[in-house]
């Protein structure tokens, strides 16, 4: 069994799904991750990852809707960094599906279906729980590489 | 956050330089801007010069297919020019460099190969035919 370790710092911001709100969301990770001292390709990786999936609760959780999302950020000693994105949307009935590359549900908006592919190609590790009717949580983990001078 | 459009009509080539974060929230005004330049300037090439994005994710993926298809769709093409590091990554991610070329230098679509004095005619020209087409547009809006 997986002991649960203690973070070493976290932040909760909730924030509604204005779509404005995808640029706060990548400087509050931005700025938080920046007491790791992150290298610059690292920390565009992670922010992309977190604006694709605070994209996904605003267009897709949210389509019909305002409503609220949370984005927690954990680091830890050993420089992990964890990330869960929730919202309380109308949730993914299919989750294989919408992961999927090219699959998405807002081709009029021009969404090319390819956001769990670039989130899954930028971070280590991604979940995602979800509901319908209930709303999904998505959760991103990246190592960063250690910065010995 | 803008969008830079420039018309070289002696090249029937259209340089839309964005400028800022692609992202769902910005792609919808740069999409507009940019398919507005593209029925008023009715060019064979879209030169997308990334030179000056600060942050791009998959949305900017969707910008770029769907100005291929547009452009497709009239027998032109799609250049992406001087994307930044990060954004090339995204933009690889997505085999975007399999539908368009990704250019370093866009001298060829923007340099005339005559005279300065020809350049300046050429742009006025231009600058005429799209005040005229925009007011059509106008009008038509009013209608």
């Amino acid at each position: 069994m997986k002991l649960k370790r203690k973070p070493i710092n976290e932040i909760k911001v909730c924030f509604p799904s204005y779509s404005e709100n995808e640029r706060f969301a990548r400087i509050a990770v931005s700025g938080f991750l920046t007491q790791l001292d992150p290298q610059i390709d690292e920390l565009a990786d992670v922010k992309t990852a977190v604006s694709e999936g605070v994209t996904n609760a605003i267009v897709h959780g949210y389509r019909d809707c305002l409503g609220e999302i949370l984005l927690q950020i954990k680091i830890y000693d050993d420089r992990q960094v964890y990330i869960k994105i929730r919202d309380k949307g109308c949730g993914i009935a299919d989750v294989e599906q919408a992961m999927q590359p090219l699959f998405t549900t807002a081709p009029e908006e021009e969404r090319a279906g390819l956001g769990f592919a670039v989130m899954e190609s930028f971070m280590d590790r991604v979940r995602v729980k979800s509901k319908p009717g209930e709303g999904t949580t998505l959760i991103l983990e990246k190592k960063l590489k250690s910065r010995k001078l | 956050m803008n969008v830079e459009i420039q018309g070289y009509p002696s090249k029937r080539a259209l340089v839309a330089k964005i400028c800022g974060d692609i992202d769902h929230h910005t792609a919808k005004y740069f999409r507009g801007e940019i398919d507005k330049a593209i029925r008023n300037a009715n060019p064979l090439v879209l030169v997308l010069d990334f030179s000056e994005v600060t942050f791009m994710d998959s949305s900017g993926i969707g910008l770029v297919m769907g100005r291929y298809k547009i452009m497709s769709e009239m027998d032109g093409e799609v250049v992406v020019a001087n994307p930044p590091a990060y954004i090339r990554k995204v933009l690889q991610l997505a085999g975007i460099h399999r539908l368009t070329r990704i250019i370093t230098d866009i001298s060829s679509y923007t340099v005339q190969k005559n005279s300065e004095e020809e350049k300046e005619t050429s742009e006025e020209v231009a600058e005429d035919d799209k005040i005229k087409e925009s007011d059509e547009i106008e009008a038509e809006t009013y209608k």
